[in-house]
């Protein structure tokens, strides 16, 4: 019950902030701020209410589970539930939605009811997204989340925002659209093979299906889930809709919609087509090797601040694919971490980068410099997260990579090795990035403020976090191991036993 | 027996008296606010006495009509509409340079023609009825008879409607003349046997299919569509692209099962490239419009393409999918245009697109009803209208009409981009201080509001809770 409880929360709280818009211009950031606030709270004592229970080991991944008929005569119901993966990205959506109002507490005065309305149903969209165990359902969240976040770049977006809303928009919905044939052809094959019409995840798991229509329907999902990684031939939108985004935007793209696109193939495309997946795993791997690399490589030649950690975001995507089409255990744990320690890092790193905006009202890097002279916290926490994103060990990332990189050696040795570099090349855009923002020559204008106390908050807790991911992430990885567990179950131990 | 005959056809009956009785009350000089509420509440008269109709259902009146469940369904939603558009059109009329009142004497005739044509049977009954409809629009298309673009839509419609009854007609012959009936249920007797069509009814088949393209406004025969959206005044054109769409289609569909067409592989072909030409074309030409009356007719032909998507494979799903996307587009459809007809203004129509700059800012309710109506036309969920694009895609990909499904998605991406410009427009842009000002008529603008508001929160209904409306559907069904 917990479940539709979150997603009415969202939805309830984005049409009160945007009712009271219309009248109070101040109260709408208190609405959105309380309701994530109350909604992690509830996160927070479910996830320490079941962790013991995790932790004894118990056979069925699945927490919690809630079902209601939505439309019978097609067979589609409102099935909700989670397991320990699903749970941790919940709980990194709120958190991040709550970063994400604090953020933005400054920046966003105008038409402020609409902006947190957007907001909340971008969360609510995703936040269904990780909990739907009904494909249509599914669809339905997976649309629900573009619409906001459209308008939350079209209209509160920087210069050039229409077009990066329009192709934000179009890319995703392309993609999107055909993952619904996939997920129809799926529906009546199995209506075929059974004859019950039904959406339902749990039943449409052991669908036969000829090897060739497979490959198609896997490519329906899989094209989907690429665009939203985003996986390198398919990335174009990204850098654009990154920079142009409000911080706030910056940082549910890249904290939590690159998320919905690693979540959907791990819940789907591999449980759904473990054949295929196994027989095309070494081109995603490629894939993923080249978005590393790609990425890196682009990231270095960047001039605009948040392009640049865009393409980083790129790269580091590019080390989930590796990771999940390494099918074993240390890969899959590698992947889970990197999905958090990704979003903190590099939400982090755009969060300053829309603080630097709102005080330079530039985002160019060659009219930054010399900067850690008149913000030395900021200097600071900068070069903590530059270093937290290149894999610095003792912050998250390093965990998150390393392991990747550990279950990708056993799978598939050459790409891994390629992998490697990649992370000398984010060493090199890292340090480049703070050589030229915080030092160097000062170019002449007024001084600038350093944190405000709201931005310490913000900066203390992210800091904390990424900390904490990286000397600790035992509870991170014990919460999603049932489901890792069962991952591994799909494919047997094959790839272990290569060199 | 005859007692019987009129109680089944009351609404048609209803109908063609208000129209009557209107015209008295125009002669005793009535002002136009009595006439627009007495036509209100002869259309919710004509809208009731349907749920009077008697059972057992079919009831057939021989040779001519036959009421059933899908008339019964496709009726209500003809009269639901001219109803709309009935109490929308009072802000539009009251204080333009024509008088107003003949406008609800034309409304009633040509809703009368859309419902005839919902319960024809018969070939005469079918001409009967898109004659009653066509006459009566080419005088509402040009009713403001001094301003241009309205005797051009006119003349355009007249001249190619002409034309195309023509084809029907020829086309009727010649079928007659094969089978040597016209009625619709003595065909399914004639051609039960044949599983190859003779050349000349394939022949009339051909010409029919002129006539009805055109009424439909699919690709090839869309050139009128743009001209006559943007020349008629807005409340007709919202009609046009309702009721003289609708009715058409149901007759379309009553023939299609009467004569088992979806056996005949040269007939599909041609239903299949009409339909990827349809939603292909329509959703190309409205790409760069800037008016939005005329993107609203493209956006309309592509529309029918993708109802067509429904109906051409012929299976169990088809017609309860179509019906289900005609009453989601008739709301819809209602909805977008009411919002330009309680925006325009004495002198113009609102319907250049730089004139919907900020609205959401000015005027929140009226933008957020437009947004939602334009989110349904391009199927977006939480509205009506993904609901109904799946409804359309389960039907064409059960029976395995892969180009379809991937045509209608395709063409639906990119017709997106169009509706999204729509919407961008009324976001962009600063609040217009002065915009605040009192509107002229407050009542009607208030009833039309709610009204819409009305309709929007049916939109949405329907997109969260389909259930309803798909077991209605599955309740007025041919059989």
């Amino acid at each position: 019950m917990i479940l539709i409880w979150l997603i009415g929360l969202l939805m309830g709280g984005g049409l009160l902030a945007f009712l009271v818009g219309q009248w109070n211009k101040t109260l709408p950031r208190w609405i959105s701020l309380y309701t994530l606030i109350i909604g992690f709270i509830a996160l927070i004592s479910f996830w320490v209410e079941h962790y013991a229970a995790i932790n004894i080991g118990s056979t069925d991944s699945w927490m919690i589970d809630f079902q209601q008929d939505w439309i019978p005569s097609f067979g589609i119901s409102f099935h909700l539930a989670i397991d320990g993966l699903s749970l941790l990205l919940l709980m990194l959506t709120f958190f991040l939605g709550i970063l994400a109002v604090l953020c933005s507490w400054k920046e966003i005065t105008e038409h402020l009811g609409f902006y947190h309305f957007n907001l909340l149903w971008i969360l609510a969209g995703i936040s269904g997204v990780f909990m739907a165990m009904d494909l249509f359902l599914f669809y339905f969240f997976w649309e629900i989340m573009l619409i906001p976040m459209y308008f939350l770049i079209g209209i509160w977006g920087s210069k050039n925002r229409e077009y990066a809303a329009y192709k934000f928009f179009i890319f995703t919905q392309v993609s999107g659209l055909l993952m619904f044939i996939s997920i129809l052809a799926l529906y009546f094959i199995h209506a075929q093979n059974t004859g019950r019409y039904t959406f339902n995840y749990f039943e449409l798991l052991g669908t036969v299906i000829a090897p060739q229509t497979a490959f198609w329907l896997m490519m329906g999902f899989m094209i989907a889930f690429a665009v939203k990684l985003p996986v390198v031939p398919f990335h174009s939108w990204l850098p654009d809709a990154h920079s142009e985004a409000p911080t706030a935007g910056s940082l549910i793209l890249a904290g939590l919609l690159l998320k919905t696109g690693a979540y959907g193939i791990l819940r789907f495309v591999l449980p759904l087509f473990p054949e295929i997946a196994k027989t095309y795993a070494p081109c995603a791997m490629l894939l993923g090797v080249i978005g590393i690399i790609y990425g890196a490589i682009l990231a270095f030649s960047q001039t605009d601040l948040k392009r640049l950690i865009a393409y980083t975001s790129v790269s580091h995507m590019g080390f989930v694919i590796l990771g999940i089409f390494a099918f074993n255990e240390l890969a899959f744990q590698g992947v889970v971490m990197q999905l958090l320690t990704h979003a903190i890092s590099t939400g982090a790193l755009f969060i300053m980068a829309g603080m630097l905006k709102e005080r330079l009202h530039t985002r160019e890097i060659d009219e930054m410099g010399g900067l850690w002279f008149q913000m030395p916290k900021m200097g600071a926490i900068a070069v903590l997260f530059a270093m937290a994103s290149l894999g610095l060990p003792g912050l998250g990332n390093f965990v998150a990579e390393f392991l990747i990189l550990l279950g990708a050696f056993k799978s598939n040795m050459w790409l891994t090795v390629l992998a490697t570099i990649g992370l000398i090349f984010s060493a090199i855009y890292s340090l480049r990035m703070i050589q030229k923002v915080f030092h160097g020559p000062i170019p002449a204008s007024a001084p600038f403020s350093d944190f405000s106390w709201r931005e310490v908050f913000i900066m203390a807790v992210l800091t904390i976090s990424i900390i904490w991911l990286g000397l600790y992430p035992q509870p991170i990885i014990n919460t999603a191991r049932p489901m890792i567990k069962q991952m591994e179950q799909l494919f047997p131990t094959e790839f272990k036993n290569q060199p | 027996m005859i007692a019987n005959d009129l109680s089944a056809l009351m609404p048609l009956l209803l109908l063609a008296g208000s129209a009557v009785l209107i015209m008295l009350l125009i002669a005793i000089k009535f002002n136009h606010r009595s006439i627009q509420i007495s036509s209100l509440l002869l259309f919710v008269i004509s809208f009731l006495s349907i749920f009077q109709l008697q059972k057992p259902l079919p009831y057939f009146i021989e040779p001519l009509f036959v009421i059933d469940d899908f008339s019964i369904f496709m009726i209500g939603l003809i009269i639901f509409s001219s109803l709309v558009v009935n109490i929308i059109s009072y802000l539009y009329f009251e204080g333009k340079e024509e008088s107003p009142k003949e406008y609800y004497v034309l409304l009633f005739l040509c809703t009368l023609g859309g419902c005839v044509l919902a319960v024809s049977n018969h070939f005469i009954s079918l001409f009967l009825g898109l004659e009653v409809l066509t006459v009566g629009l080419y005088a509402l298309i040009a009713y403001f008879r001094a301003r241009h673009h309205n005797i051009e839509a006119g003349i355009k419609y007249l001249i190619l409607a002409a034309f195309s009854s023509a084809f029907l007609l020829f086309g009727m012959a010649l079928m007659y003349f094969q089978l040597g009936t016209m009625n619709f249920s003595a065909m399914t007797g004639k051609l039960g046997t044949i599983s190859s069509l003779p050349p000349l009814f394939l022949t009339g088949f051909g010409l029919m299919l002129i006539g009805i393209g055109f009424k439909l406004a699919v690709v090839p025969f869309h050139m009128w569509t743009a001209d006559v959206y943007q020349g008629a005044p807005t409340p007709v054109t919202s009609f046009i692209a309702t009721v003289s769409k609708g009715g058409v289609f149901a007759v379309l569909i009553r023939f299609f099962i009467a004569i088992d067409g979806f056996r005949f592989h040269a007939l599909m072909v041609v239903f299949v490239v009409i339909a990827i030409a349809s939603m292909v074309i329509g959703n190309l030409l409205a790409l760069q419009q800037k008016n939005v009356k005329r993107l609203l007719a493209y956006s309309s032909i592509a529309h029918l393409g993708y109802l067509l998507v429904a109906f051409i494979p012929g299976n169990a799903m088809s017609i309860p999918a179509v019906s289900f996307y005609l009453a989601v587009y008739f709301v819809t459809t209602l909805t977008a245009f009411g919002i330009l007809t309680i925006l325009s203004s004495k002198e113009n129509d609102m319907e250049n697109i730089n004139n919907f700059k900020a609205l959401f800012w000015d005027h929140p309710v009226l933008a957020c009803i437009f947004s939602t109506a334009l989110l349904s036309l391009a199927g977006i969920p939480l509205t009506a209208g993904f609901i109904g694009k799946f409804y359309i895609l389960a039907s064409g990909l059960q029976t395995g009409f892969w180009v379809l499904a991937l045509v209608l998605i395709l063409s639906s991406v990119y017709g997106l981009y169009y509706y999204l410009r729509i919407i961008n427009t009324l976001f962009s842009g600063q609040q217009n201080p002065a915009s605040q000002e009192k509107t002229v008529r407050p009542v009607f603008y208030l009833i039309s509001s709610i009204v819409l508001s009305f309709l929007t929160l049916l939109i949405l209904w329907i997109g969260i809770y389909p259930s309803g409306l798909m077991q209605l559907i599955e309740h007025f069904q041919i059989r």
